[in-house]
């Protein structure tokens, strides 16, 4: 861990402002920060502690009968706030499903969205690695991928998202506000993450000194017909290997919408609207369901290490909108894939 | 072993075979208990390791420059400019090096694995020292290696010198190959078990306080002070009574700790060198250069009448190791001892490979081997349609056929029947995946264990004052296995004192020799001596209370009498009794001592043979679409001899299953063959099983006291808990799905196939 300096902010102006060198950084909850630090990933010149940045911790219904979030909600209290588990259990789920409870009493929903992949070689500083170091190499391409992307990925870079959270943000098309420098904007969740293409050291379309405020979610939450199924190496702590944030809306008619999310499989959560569409209008069978999910997986490709993950996701794709259609699952907390 | 200073028979034991809670439990949770890295010194200062990133090759330049510049750096040692240390592979020999040459830190410019350490930043603080070491630039001529044991295994060849204490395979018998070919049910696989690190929680770390005038007080992480204390005294020549090493408590090692780690070298050179205090700890990154239980192929084949009785039993192993060190452990021997069989070939091979010496891992070599015979034992089962089970009793071996002896004791059987009756085995349906709920197949499977029940030389001596206080000590450890509880219990039953009587000491090298603590033979051995010291305390308090005036005790030998509730009780005449104070004072002397030396007994080793075993039963519950397995129960039935304490031990066995879950399902050291760097080295991708991956483990202790083995009957249990585990999981996944896996870990996608 290199030398830093450490400054609190107490208001983002002031944040700005501390952060404007390029090698400065925020911090929430650092429990990813830290450990990019400890292994020489990240050296900060000075961390900018955002943490006691002033409105930001707050969960409030929106105007449009949305939920606002607040950036430096941690994940333990988003994932049971009553707002979360009644209106968007998908997401309560999606939460608990994330790290350990210790982990998620640190870590904040701004800090969930900014998380780095756990590529191995990201994290070792001897080995090659584009994201980490433009330019060197890609080590994880013909090396250890089992956990890499199938999906989107380029030959500068095959690293996944590693969020639950940003999953069923993807699937609830929630928005994310950041403020900066330069005033106030929002994003839409589909085009905050990046696809790594010939620039995989960035991550996000976030820009330096900007800030996330809060994560707004709209009014429909699929809270009747929806699922996060998380396929790991352990029954809790592990990464997704594959996983699928899956919401349906139904009606006489069958289904009227669909949101299929997948995380393990891409630089970013993956969606594919002509994929959802596919299935309205259908009947919630598992046919259908089959279909969406070679839609959504058109293109696939494996790199050796992560080759399995192309039919896993196919049949966590069919699982879980089959969980979905039936109802919600009751328990958000039990570990069984039922 | 005088048989006079054996237990008699009629004293029952008051806390031997009791549950008792751990002496040191208040410490440990309370932070009481100190660990190697949380002794302090005046001035002390802190060493980093710098790892070299290629696994072959020589060192250029190391460029310490910007490190050197940082404030509070002290020094940075390299090969270039370290003191002086000796040359000789001798020298840095320790009591468990494999046949080799000893890895000799910073000794030259060869790099041997990746991660070896190639140069140590020493600062003020550890800050200081942890930054510079990022500074370092090491610039190496990287030559071309091979990690990759299954495409070398066309090299591997039978170590020529044997490690000591590692019985070999042996001789062939019969003729395997023939009495395969003619079998008329064969069964021939492949069992391929991936490499594992330790990952105890506690990282390895030692101080090593700078006393002046040449002398050391060393905290180590280590499994016995004995060991780490030769190993420097040797490396840097001193006397014996210039170094005094020091480890009283151990946060779990699991065989990572047997051998002295390369920080407590870097450690020492630096505080001798520098005359300040150095302390240097691994960081978790770092675990994973010092040594694993090593990659593992395991072939065999097995021959068998329609009735599924074993006619050819043939178990080879190919493992990794190192390319300076020939690690061994016993992998192969196991089938035998488990069946009977009259044509028998064993073999075990190696493979030089360009990482790191592997080490010992709980139950070394046990789980590897016995995964493999236990899995095709279960494949002949359905092979000949018999319940596994009842294979297994038709073809148990009841002697060594190895050694051609009989077993000291064996409740092998008797650990099979109670454990299927707890686990209600009868139940169970032949067919596989004839069990299914929702959407989960349901399956049961078992195995069995084995474990060598060992004893080495202890020495222990017992201090009784004439306060009542019992104070005994030996140089053993307790890497958290309860050694210090069950020295006390059996102390206090050796001299009929109560527990809060008798302080334990261990982990000192200035207590009588004992080795490292391993094996499983601790309790067996420090044990006994301990339990010898106090009778002969107990025999020298008899003789005082003989000698007084009037003395009811006149002309009685132990066996006459009993201690109990902190006094001398005749046994003809329980009214007749004195306190050991009493007698203490009535014979002017402040102290009883004695020391006495437990030893394996050669005339006993010489006619048996004895083994600790296990019977584990296992229920997983499998979603076989998406491949995600979930362990519903354990049952594993242990026969370990007297069970000193149920409490500690149950909690041995529970933590010995557990690492045979993550053998199973999560565990395994992920190698990048081009880079010859094992990738996953932290704790997010090292899978150990998490809280929610461990069932109910049911342990039960099948009754058996093996008086042959020793005074107290004892065999030892800290490995047999893993043996069996894996292959039992695995057994459970085939009933359950129809699906063999002989590839460790069984992950989800080997599970989906
Ligand atoms: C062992 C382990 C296991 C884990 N397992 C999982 C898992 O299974 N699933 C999962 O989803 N996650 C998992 N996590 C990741 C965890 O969810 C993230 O580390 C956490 O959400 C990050 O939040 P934080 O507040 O601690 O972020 P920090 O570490 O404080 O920050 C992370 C990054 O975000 C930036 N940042 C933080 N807040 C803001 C803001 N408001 N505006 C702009 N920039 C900001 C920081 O500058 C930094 O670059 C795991 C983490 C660990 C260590
Ligand atoms: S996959 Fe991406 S993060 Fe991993 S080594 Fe390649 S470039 Fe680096």
């Amino acid at each position: 861990m290199n030398r830093f300096a450490y400054v609190r902010a107490d208001s983002t102006a002031a944040a700005f402002r501390d952060a404007a060198d390029p090698a400065a950084r925020f911090i929430a909850g650092g429990t990813n920060l830290l450990d990019l630090m400890k292994y020489d990933v990240e050296r900060p010149s000075r961390l900018v502690d955002i943490s006691r940045l002033p409105g930001l911790d707050g969960i409030e219904p929106t105007a449009s009968g949305g939920l606002r979030i607040g950036a430096l909600v941690t994940n333990s209290r988003a994932a049971v706030a009553a707002e979360v588990t009644e209106h968007y259990p998908m997401l309560a789920s999606a939460l608990l499903a994330g790290a350990s409870p210790q982990l998620r009493n640190a870590a904040t929903t701004g800090g969930n969205l900014l998380q780095r992949t756990r590529c191995m070689y990201f994290y070792d500083p001897a080995t090659p690695c584009n994201k980490r170091q433009p330019g060197s190499g890609c080590g994880a391409l013909d090396g250890v991928n089992r956990n890499h992307a199938i999906l989107g990925a380029s030959e500068h870079c095959i690293a996944t998202h590693p969020s639950d959270m940003c999953v069923a943000l993807a699937a609830l098309e929630a928005v994310v506000h950041v403020t900066g420098p330069n005033g106030d904007r929002t994003i839409a969740f589909a085009d905050f993450h990046r696809l790594p293409g010939d620039e995989p050291q960035r991550d996000t379309t976030l820009a330096h000194s900007e800030i996330i405020t809060a994560v707004e979610l709209p009014p429909q939450g699929y809270a009747g017909h929806s699922t996060y199924l998380k396929l790991r190496d352990r029954h809790s702590y592990a990464f997704a290997l594959v996983s699928v944030a899956a919401a349906l809306a139904l009606d006489a008619g069958g289904i009227s919408t669909a949101r299929v999310a997948l995380g393990g499989v891409a630089h970013k959560p993956w969606r594919d609207p002509q994929a959802e569409a596919l299935l309205v209008g259908q009947a919630p069978t598992e046919a259908a369901f089959r279909r969406c999910a070679d839609a959504l997986l058109h293109g696939a490709q494996g790199h050796g290490g992560n080759d399995f993950k192309i039919a896993l996701a196919h049949d966590a794709i069919v699982r879980a909108l089959t969980q979905a259609a039936a109802g919600t699952p009751q328990s958000q907390t039990d570990k069984r894939i039922a | 072993m005088s048989a006079a200073l054996e237990v008699p028979a009629d004293r029952p034991f008051r806390h031997v075979g009791q549950p008792r809670s751990r002496v040191d439990g208040r410490l440990k949770v309370t932070g009481g208990a100190r660990y190697a890295a949380e002794f302090d010194a005046p001035n002390l200062l802190h060493g980093v390791a710098v790892p070299a990133s290629i696994a072959r090759g020589r060192i250029r330049r190391i460029d310490t420059e910007a490190a050197v510049a940082v404030p509070g750096v002290v020094h940075i040692y390299t090969h270039g400019n370290r003191p002086p240390i000796p040359a000789s592979d001798q020298d840095y020999q320790d009591a468990v090096a494999p046949p080799g040459k000893p890895f000799r830190p910073l000794f030259n410019d060869q790099i041997l694995f990746s991660g070896q350490p190639v140069a140590l930043v020493v600062a003020e603080t550890l800050d200081a020292a942890t930054y510079a070491a990022s500074l370092v630039r090491v610039d190496a001529e990287a030559e071309p290696h091979e990690t990759n044991l299954e495409r070398n295994r066309f090299a591997a060849y039978v170590p020529p010198e044997k490690r000591s204490g590692i019985a070999p395979p042996p001789e062939t018998r019969g003729f395997p190959d023939a009495a395969f070919n003619v079998a008329p049910v064969q069964i021939r696989n492949e069992y391929h078990v991936e490499s594992e690190h330790h990952n105890p929680m506690e990282p390895h770390a030692s101080t090593a306080i700078w006393e002046g005038d040449g002398r050391l007080t060393v905290y180590d992480k280590i499994q016995g002070v004995m060991n780490s204390h030769a190993y420097i005294t040797g490396i840097f020549g001193l006397d014996a009574d210039q170094v005094h090493v020091l480890s009283p408590f151990v946060g779990g090692a699991f065989g990572s700790g047997l051998r002295p780690q390369y920080q407590l070298f870097l450690a020492v050179m630096a505080t001798l060198d520098l005359k300040r205090s150095v302390r240097v700890v691994l960081s978790r990154e770092q675990m994973f250069t010092i040594g694993y239980r090593p990659e593992t192929i395991n072939s065999i084949a097995l021959g068998a009448n329609a009735d599924g009785t074993l006619r050819a039993l043939k178990h080879s192993a190919i493992a990794r190791t190192s390319t300076f060190e020939d690690y061994q452990e016993v992998v192969v021997n196991w089938s035998n001892l488990l069946y009977r069989c009259e044509n028998v070939g064993l073999d075990y091979k190696l493979v030089k490979l360009d990482t790191d010496t592997p080490c010992d891992m709980r139950a070394p070599g046990a789980p590897l081997g016995v995964f493999a015979i236990e899995t095709a034992m279960d494949e002949l089962a359905y092979a000949v349609k018999r319940d596994p089970l009842e294979l297994r009793t038709q073809n148990f071996a009841d002697t060594d056929e190895i050694e051609g002896k009989p077993f000291s004791t064996r409740s092998l059987r008797e650990a099979c029947r109670q454990g299927a009756e707890k686990f209600g085995w009868s139940g169970r349906p032949f067919e596989p995946r004839s069990m299914r709920e929702g959407k989960e197949l349901i399956g049961w499977g078992m195995a069995t264990g084995i474990w060598e029940a060992m004893m080495t030389p202890h020495t222990a001596r017992a201090c009784l004052t004439a306060d009542g206080k019992l104070e005994v000590g030996t140089a053993t450890a307790d890497i958290g296995t309860g050694t210090y509880t069950m020295l006390t219990q059996v102390a206090a039953d050796a001299l009929g004192l109560p527990m809060e009587a008798v302080t334990a000491r261990l982990g000192d090298s200035r207590l009588p020799k004992a080795p490292v603590e391993g094996g499983s033979w601790t309790t067996a051995s420090a044990g006994t001596a301990v339990h010898l010291a106090c009778r002969k305390v107990a025999d020298t308090l008899l003789g005082h209370a003989r000698r007084m005036p009037g003395s009811p005790f006149a002309n009685t030998s132990l066996d006459h009498v009993t201690f109990a509730d902190g006094r001398i009780v005749l046994r003809a005449d329980p009214s007749k009794a004195m306190t050991l104070t009493e007698v203490m004072q009535a014979a002017g002397v402040p102290q009883v001592e004695a020391e006495e030396t437990a030893e394996p007994d050669p005339a006993m080793k010489q006619q048996f043979s004895s083994y600790t075993h296990s019977a584990v039963f296992a229920e997983v519950r499998v979603d076989e679409q998406l491949g995600v397995v979930r362990l519903t129960r354990i049952v594993s039935a242990v026969a370990a001899g007297r069970i000193v304490n149920p409490k500690t031990a149950r909690s041995q066995i529970i933590g010995g299953v557990v690492f045979g879950v993550g053998m199973a399902l999560h565990e395994e050291s992920m190698l990048d063959h081009r880079l010859g760097r094992f990738m996953n080295h932290n704790l997010a991708e090292y899978h150990v099983p998490s809280a929610a991956d461990i069932p109910d483990i049911d342990v039960l202790f099948v009754d058996e006291v093996d008086e042959r083995l020793n005074p107290l009957g004892v065999k030892g249990l800290g490995e047999i808990g893993i043996v069996g585990t894996a292959a039992a999981i695995g057994n459970a996944i085939f009933h359950a799905t129809g699906k063999r896996l002989r590839h460790l870990p069984m992950t989800l996608e080997r599970v989906r196939g």
